[in-house]
């Protein structure tokens, strides 16, 4: 296994939705969902994408999958550019590449049954198997821990957790080298949640599975993950393995999230000191200049509104946009000396 | 009368085509002024139909509803619905998830605290306007002269939630329900809204009702904790009895299931077997037994005997069929280690 190619690379990766105004839809501006982004994606790894709502997250796993067009950049799948791939060569190209929903409730065709929704990339892909579809189907089904003869059922027999289950089953269906999880359990229960998470990582083990993990939960990612990319507003302002980046965050953004996250030991709220970030997340129809979280950081000085931070490695595999970074080393802590 | 409020055996079933909905089957708690009570459950346990029924919001819908409900000395189940329209707001007021879908979009923030500061205040308009600025500043929205005629959609999620809670304040009630407060806001507003509900609750003195999932908010915020499954209390008990000393296996298995971010990560979860029950077919016996590793331990009893709620010291109690000390060192022993170390 060639260990440094990555599966997947994703090369300064932008989408603007252009806003539109009156009868001839003059454009009037843009929203930059995802606003310059690269990383890359190794095989047999995790790669948890977190940050709050409107940070362009699921943006970028639309993007990667190709369910919405880049405006800039490129993304690149097993050393292929696949960024303006035609529609028809893409379709081969989805088997390799699966997505999982949200919502179990909307993501699944309620008229259908479980068999004809787990055996629909067969029909799409014309995809032959050895013991003809429903046998395929049913030995999925037993793969994400459901009954096999539940096959005729209809989505609506089923829970919550259950249904979350059959919509793996069918991303599971084509044997995809790549799964792109888009909140994947955000929407269950607490102890379902659980369930879920170690199905994944069973699955993961057992089938060679790569995961790019898209959350806003930063405890799931950290279980789920082993490296881990935190954007605010378009941009990835931190990346770095797991342990790295909950131990030793060095974006103050990074600090923030992980003090807001509540903690289920009654004790730890007296000891514990908090960071409070004030204000909304800025709209990204109009991001703050520069450093766009500024306007949120105590940390934040002249240059952080004139200066955009690049995203440097200051650790081995950290990188970070930040031009006064915390638990940095010696070297990176001096001011940069391009200001102004 | 000993406590601020009183909840006896509070029942609230709803008779549909497919049978009785237990939603909440026997439900005993109380609470004082200035104290917090979490009550923590899954979807479909009950938690929120209790937070209606002691709002009187079922009334008149299809409920039946018994047991009793004393708020302040006052009884509330047989009251009139005009009596406890009265409260309504004044008394208890509430806090709904979702801020969106609970104000009007066609009314701005500041009439709908107007509105609902004249029901109970004979005051002008513009008194209870200003009173609305005052309310909006306190819970920390910026500009509040301006914002006050701003619509419910000009708000952000976390602005709408702080507009929300000003609503609840705006006639100083003491008794507050905040169902899932915080559940569809973002991380680090939720921490502030959380911060914002702590200072107001000590501000206001009253007593606090916080609904949810999320164990994680309710060690941030509660005294005491009600750990509700199958429309029934299987545990209750102080924040400390919870955490540090749960008994029931349902509590343990929450606890488990949750990954932690205190903690070095563990290797695995440890869920629940199984889905949390239908409220029309719970399970006969222990509600719990399907889905509970110990319920064999039971010899049989888990099956066909509700277990009852017991006292086993200081005010925790525990709806178990196993035995104290059984219980305790499967906690010691067994599920403590695992949780710690994995």
């Amino acid at each position: 296994m060639s260990e440094n190619e990555p599966l997947l690379s994703v090369q300064n990766m932008e989408k603007h939705f252009p806003v539109t105004k009156g009868l001839f839809k003059r454009q009037v501006g843009a929203v930059k969902a995802v606003d310059g982004i690269s990383f890359d994606v190794f095989k047999g790894e995790t790669l948890g994408l977190v940050g709050e709502s409107g940070c362009g997250k699921s943006t970028t796993g639309r993007l990667v999958t190709r369910l919405l067009e880049p405006t800039a950049g490129k993304v690149v799948f097993e050393g292929q550019d696949i960024t303006h791939m035609a529609q028809g060569k893409l379709r081969p190209l989805r088997r390799d590449m699966q997505m999982i929903f949200q919502d179990p409730y909307s993501s699944l065709n309620p008229r259908h049954t479980v068999g004809t929704i787990v055996g629909a990339p067969f029909r799409i892909q014309g995809v032959e198997t050895e013991h003809g579809i429903k046998k395929a189907v049913q030995d999925l089904l037993g793969l994400v821990g459901l009954n096999p003869e539940h096959y005729n059922r209809y989505p609506h027999e089923f829970s919550g957790g259950q249904r979350q289950r059959i919509g793996i089953a069918r991303t599971l269906a084509l044997k995809p080298k790549l799964i792109i999880a888009d909140e994947p359990v955000s929407a269950l229960d607490v102890s379902i949640q659980a369930q879920v998470v170690n199905l994944l990582e069973d699955l993961q083990n057992e089938l060679d599975l790569t995961y790019v993990v898209i959350a806003h939960d930063l405890s799931v990612v950290r279980h789920i993950s082993d490296r881990v990319a935190v954007m605010y507003l378009g941009k990835i302002v931190e990346i770095a393995d797991r342990k790295r980046l909950y131990d030793s965050p060095m974006h103050p953004y990074t600090n923030a999230l992980l003090s807001a996250v509540p903690v289920p030991d009654p004790k730890s709220r007296k000891e514990r000191e908090r960071i409070r970030l004030t204000g909304d997340v800025p709209s990204p129809l109009n991001p703050p200049p520069a450093c766009r979280f500024h306007t949120r950081c105590w940390k934040a000085q002249e240059i952080c509104k004139q200066v955009e931070p690049p995203l440097e490695e200051l650790a081995s595999g950290h990188r970070v946009a930040c031009h006064f970074p915390e638990n940095a080393p010696q070297q990176a802590v001096q001011t940069p000396a391009t200001a102004g | 009368m000993s406590s601020f409020l009183e909840v006896k055996d509070l029942k609230i079933h709803f008779p549909t085509d497919d049978g009785l909905v237990k939603s909440v089957d026997g439900l005993t708690f109380s609470l004082e002024r200035g104290k917090t009570l979490g009550i923590v459950g899954e979807s479909g346990s009950g938690k929120s139909v209790t937070s209606l029924g002691i709002l009187g919001l079922h009334k008149g819908r299809g409920a039946n509803i018994s047991g009793e409900i004393w708020l302040d000395g006052e009884e509330l189940v047989g009251a009139s619905q005009e009596h406890v329209r009265g409260l309504r707001g004044k008394k208890m007021a509430m806090i709904f998830q979702d801020p969106l879908s609970s104000m009007h979009p066609f009314y701005t923030v500041g009439d709908q605290i107007i509105e609902a500061y004249r029901i109970h205040h004979k005051v002008s308009k513009a008194v209870a306007k200003k009173h609305a600025i005052d309310m909006l500043g306190r819970v920390g929205i910026p500009e509040p002269q301006r914002r006050v005629d701003s619509y419910p959609h000009e708000f952000s999620g976390g602005m709408r939630q702080r507009a929300m809670i000003a609503m609840a304040l705006s006639c100083d009630p003491e008794l507050l329900i905040a169902d899932e407060p915080t559940t569809a806001l973002d991380v680090t507003v939720q921490a502030q809204i959380l911060d914002l509900m702590r200072d107001l609750q000590r501000e206001f003195n009253s007593a606090l009702i916080i609904i949810t999932h999320d164990l994680g908010v309710v060690a941030e915020l509660s005294d005491d904790i009600l750990v509700m499954y199958g429309g029934k209390c299987v545990e209750y008990g102080t924040a400390d009895d919870i955490f540090y000393r749960p008994e029931h296996p349902y509590t343990w298995g929450l606890l488990g299931s949750m990954p932690r971010l205190d903690r070095e990560p563990t290797e695995r979860l440890l869920p629940i077997k199984g889905s949390p029950p239908s409220l029309i077919n719970v399970p006969p016996g222990c509600a719990f037994h399907p889905r509970c590793p110990y319920a064999d331990k039971t010899g049989g009893k888990d099956r066909t005997e509700v277990p009852a709620l017991l006292e086993t010291e200081g005010g925790h109690l525990v709806r178990c069929h196993l035995d104290r000390a059984e219980r305790r060192a499967l906690w010691d022993n067994e599920i403590k280690p695992a949780l710690e170390t994995q």
